[in-house]
């Protein structure tokens, strides 16, 4: 290969480096008006009155909307459209917008915000999941399952009680991870303006402008047709600017009342109440295993705290789940999920999406059970690796694995086998694994079509522009994209443009979630380049007088022997013989075995597989924590462009030590007598504590390439998998570093000094949730794994027994 | 305090003359008044680096400088940064190596570099690690961005030799 696995500067480096990457912001038309939202003091309340006379009245002032404004509700997912762009009686969480000034300029725009008047009949707070469950009144949304409980999911793949009684030892642990946000540095911002022929345009910083599309159209009641959104490359994701945003239907309406562009920009306090971060998660673990350290069953029971809206959180709860059986080895599996509305921010998709936290209680309990097993945490690992091309016991197809590889790799440059339990008092090492998907093999609203397309056109001039709906968000789909129609058709990347992320002019893609990129995007430009890579050398095998499958595309030329042709040469001929060139290719997912309600959660064409080492320096006085190094190993299957995929490896490792270690989203209550709101405790980016490059350890990283069948050469994803080791290493090493046991995150100094205390006072050295509450999980779904004779259909509980 | 200020600064090498609301930052001027969108912002309260420009040299974040404290004096941004079309070797080594990903927090890290380098002709790891620990970056982990920075440091070494 040419261009595939070659080290290259990025298509769009230079722009980014020159400042000439034009983000959301950076966008200025001529005759664009400022807007600012008003948003909710209180955590929790009923509009009574909404008085906005004065706000109207304050010159260079050219609207006020307010919820009146916008009847239709939306929402990322089609089972909760339950968030309105402006809050028309009832606000949820400090923050949520209900109202908006649009004005001549930001300062004037953000003075008439004061002079709206609101009046608020205050309700009780719901602070915790907790209180959740022992408040239903005041309900937060009316349509959750019961109470203030958003939704409840229970499964059950084989008998795990009975899996469990016959275990050689059974593991119990509860976790808890704390919620937190994504941080990226660019602040969300929209601009919506009419063009020429009077129809709407949004440039924005999503994610996801197919679903903003989608969402526009339904809340604006305007056609599909006559809206396009761009996606701006945005200044960071990290999953939070994946959800579809009240702004961007506010801004949007506002530009079509007025009939000028229109500008939003959000300021740091506003992205941390946009949030849709990562959710809190309490779990419950229950593992059996054999005295040789074969897994036996687990069941998993889970409480994620939404906050006021559902965005993702159905998908997340499902997620908190769902990837538990892709790691290792697990013949039953039982799993037990409930999500809570809080009145907090609402929580959503934050790089690895709802997995990160099962993965740290799953990782942390293994080191447990290797520690009482009496074997090595790695070679109890290598032991229980799934197998490549199997089923899992919840019905997932795995095909590629390169983990134990991965293991191999990171014990031996971290020179494991000398250091684990070998260092002195205050040093430690500890190991995690992890897996994830390579996009989610099912949309998020239903629909048989594909979940991307791309289209390629090629003219005399030897030009190749290609057109996908995929979006730039940093992670380098543009490179990816251009890599591999330049490959295909033996091109320099320089000779390949790429126009992405705009829903007038690109084909169909769902969006940069779920590491679905790079495999969904790169098999549909592999179809498109081929069909037009057919055609050429149909007509160059013409003149060279050649059979055209003897022909090779490469270095711009298209030869056999010595007869060639240069590639404009040859795509001169093609257009000659064929007419105007162009092709069009799509993907969408093999069908997942699965076949019971729930199931379409957790498929995905291939997974990768992460192994991780992490050494600590734990100072007992002070409970300070020191990373000096990190070793990583990332099945990637294939890599593209080898300078991005470690970049995105290492980027995770940052992103991971960093929540492992100090990133939390986390509230407080105002004194009663002043008020019952819930209020973000550190709403800005000084007191939001996140790793600087003096934080940052060395990182070795190595690419280990299985490739996977399902994907473009075999490629696999790195953008979120590889955080996914990462804070379960961390645990397990500062255990071994001090032996005590920090069982949730994020793991601070104070933390540390408390399990020392215990320990010192002859207690159990462990800091960690005490207590889980009892949760209404309903009866389970009952799903017989594959080897129980199985068809991937739920059966009734009375007939379990008898397959079993 | 009158409602716009008028003064005259160099921006990149070039004299400006300008009017301007009085309360603008440098940050709002840059980006507003003279469509230098390049320089980017973060938070706007001097807590992230994005908005990282050179005033006389000296990396300031110009989200805490008022455009009024800005006359005679030398203000360089990303935009002045490459050589006509040549990228500065700071910019062709951050674009080779990955230490751009989204690209957001680049130009304020290549100007604080750039102030670095200018003043230090090979520094350590750690002294590269100390000069960018103002600008959060949360793409790369921050190891290529080291890496672009010994090298461009190395690009430059060879440039002088030359």
């Amino acid at each position: 290969m040419n261009v595939i696995g070659k080290p290259r500067r990025r298509v769009d480096g230079r722009a980014k480096v020159t400042g000439q990457t034009r983000f959301a912001d950076d966008i200025v038309l001529p005759r664009m008006l400022h807007m600012k939202l008003l948003r909710s003091p209180h955590a929790h309340a009923l509009i009574r009155e909404i008085n906005v006379e004065k706000a109207k009245q304050c010159p260079g002032v050219h609207l006020v909307l307010t919820g009146k404004d916008f009847p239709v509700t939306f929402g990322i997912l089609p089972v909760t459209q339950d968030e309105y762009p402006l809050a028309p009686e009832h606000v949820r969480y400090v923050g949520d917008p209900v109202a908006a000034v649009v004005a001549k300029d930001e300062k004037t725009a953000t003075e008439a915000l004061d002079l709206i008047e609101v009046q608020y009949k205050i309700l009780d707070t719901i602070s915790s999941p907790e209180e959740a469950l022992a408040k239903p009144e005041p309900r937060i949304h009316a349509y959750s399952e019961r109470g203030n409980i958003h939704r409840l999911q229970a499964f059950e793949f084989g008998d795990v009680d009975a899996a469990l009684a016959k275990s050689d030892h059974v593991f119990e642990d509860l976790f808890f991870y704390e919620g937190n946000t994504h941080l990226p540095i660019e602040q969300h911002a929209a601009v919506a303006a009419l063009d020429g022929e009077g129809k709407l345009t949004l440039w924005s910083s999503t994610q996801v402008p197919h679903y903003v599309h989608r969402c526009l159209a339904r809340v604006l009641r305007v056609p599909a047709s006559q809206i396009r959104v761009i996606a701006c490359p945005n200044g960071g994701g990290f999953g939070g600017k994946c959800d579809v945003c009240n702004h961007e239907m506010v801004v949007a309406k506002a530009a079509m009342l007025l009939g000028r562009p229109v500008k939003i920009c959000l300021n740091r306090e506003e992205v941390f109440y946009m949030h849709r971060g990562r959710h809190p998660v309490l779990m419950k673990m229950r593992t059996g295993v054999t005295r040789d350290g074969k897994l036996t069953g687990m069941h998993v029971q889970t409480l994620v705290d939404g906050g006021g809206y559902g965005s993702y959180g159905v998908a997340s709860t499902f997620y908190t789940g769902a990837l538990q059986t892709v790691t290792y080895e697990l013949p039953r599996y039982k799993f037990d999920a409930a999500r809570v509305f809080t009145n907090k921010p609402p929580c959503g998709p934050k790089r690895g999406h709802g997995t990160p936290q099962p993965r740290f209680g799953q990782e942390v309990q293994l080191d447990k059970i290797a520690e009482r097993l009496g074997m090595d945490p790695a070679e109890l690992r290598l032991g229980i690796v799934a197998k490549p091309d199997s089923l899992t016991a919840n019905w997932l197809k795995i095909g590629s694995i390169g983990l134990a590889e991965c293991i191999r790799q990171v014990v031996a440059r971290s020179d494991w086998n000398s250091k684990f339990k070998k260092l002195p008092y205050g040093r430690g090492v500890g190991l995690a694994c992890g897996s994830y998907l390579c996009g989610a093999g099912l949309p998020i609203y239903w629909n048989r079509m594909p979940q991307c397309g791309v289209q390629l056109l090629l003219d005399r001039s030897g030009q190749v522009t290609v057109f996908c709906g995929a979006t730039e968000i940093g992670q380098g789909s543009d490179d990816v994209l251009v890599a591999i129609v330049a490959e295909v058709l033996g091109i320099d990347p320089i000779e390949v443009r790429c126009i992405t992320g705009d829903t007038g002019i690109t084909p169909v893609d769902l969006g940069s979630y779920s590491s679905r990129v790079t495999v969904m995007m790169g098999n549909a430009a592999i179809q498109a380049s081929q069909k037009l890579k057919d055609l050429i050398a149909i007509a160059a095998a013409e003149q060279l007088e050649v059979a055209p499958d003897r022909l090779t595309f490469a270095n711009g030329k298209v030869f056999f022997d010595n007869k060639s042709l240069s590639f404009m040469e040859a795509v001169g001929f093609a257009e000659e013989k064929f007419g105007t060139l162009g092709a069009v290719g799509s993907y969408k997912p093999p069908r997942s075995p699965g076949r019971y309600k729930g199931a379409g959660v957790g498929p995905s064409p291939a997974y990768s597989y992460t192994a991780c080492v992490v050494e600590t320096d734990v100072d007992p006085k002070t409970g300070w924590i020191t990373v000096p190094k990190i070793w990583i190993a990332h099945d990637i299957g294939r890599t593209i462009n080898p300078v991005l995929a470690r970049g995105q490896v290492e980027g995770s490792v940052y992103m991971g030590l960093s929540e492992a270690l100090m990133e939390e989203q986390v509230f407080r209550r105002l004194p009663p007598k002043l008020s019952s709101a819930l209020v973000h405790k550190i709403p800005s980016l000084l007191e939001y504590k996140s790793l600087t490059s003096l934080d940052m350890p060395e990182v070795d990283t190595v690419l280990i390439e299985d490739p996977d069948p399902n994907c473009p050469f075999g490629a696999k994803e790195a953008g979120q998998g590889p955080l996914l080791p990462v804070m379960p290493a961390v645990a397990n090493a500062i255990y071994d570093a001090i032996g005590v046991r920090i069982d949730e995150l994020p793991i601070t100094p104070d933390k540390v000094l408390k399990a020392l205390q215990l320990k010192a006072q002859g207690k159990p050295a462990r800091v960690g949730p005490e207590h889980f509450p009892a949760v209404p999980y309903p009866e389970p779904l009952i799903v017989p794994p594959p080897w129980e004779g199985g068809d991937g259909k739920e059966i009734k509980k009375n007939d379990a027994a008898a397959v079993v | 305090m009158p409602r716009t200020l008028q003064l005259g600064l160099s921006v990149n090498g070039e004299a400006v003359e300008l009017s301007f609301a009085a309360y603008k930052t440098l940050l709002e001027v840059l980006r507003e008044d003279l469509g230098l969108t390049g320089t980017k912002h973060g938070c706007e309260l001097g807590e992230c680096g994005a908005c990282a420009v050179l005033i006389d040299g000296q990396p300031q974040l110009s989200c805490l400088v008022l455009a009024a404290e800005c006359e005679g004096r030398a203000v360089e941004t990303v935009e002045g940064l490459a050589r006509g079309a040549e990228l500065h070797p700071l910019q062709a080594a951050f674009a080779d190596l990955g230490a751009a990903q989204c690209g957001y927090c680049t130009p304020g890290i290549l100007m604080t570099a750039k102030a670095l380098l200018d003043k230090e002709k090979t520094p350590t790891r750690e002294r590269i690690k100390e000069a960018i620990s103002g600008n959060l970056c949360r793409c790369t982990g921050y190891q290529q961005i080291f890496e672009a920075i010994e090298e461009a440091a190395l690009r430059l070494e060879h440039e002088r030799h030359r």
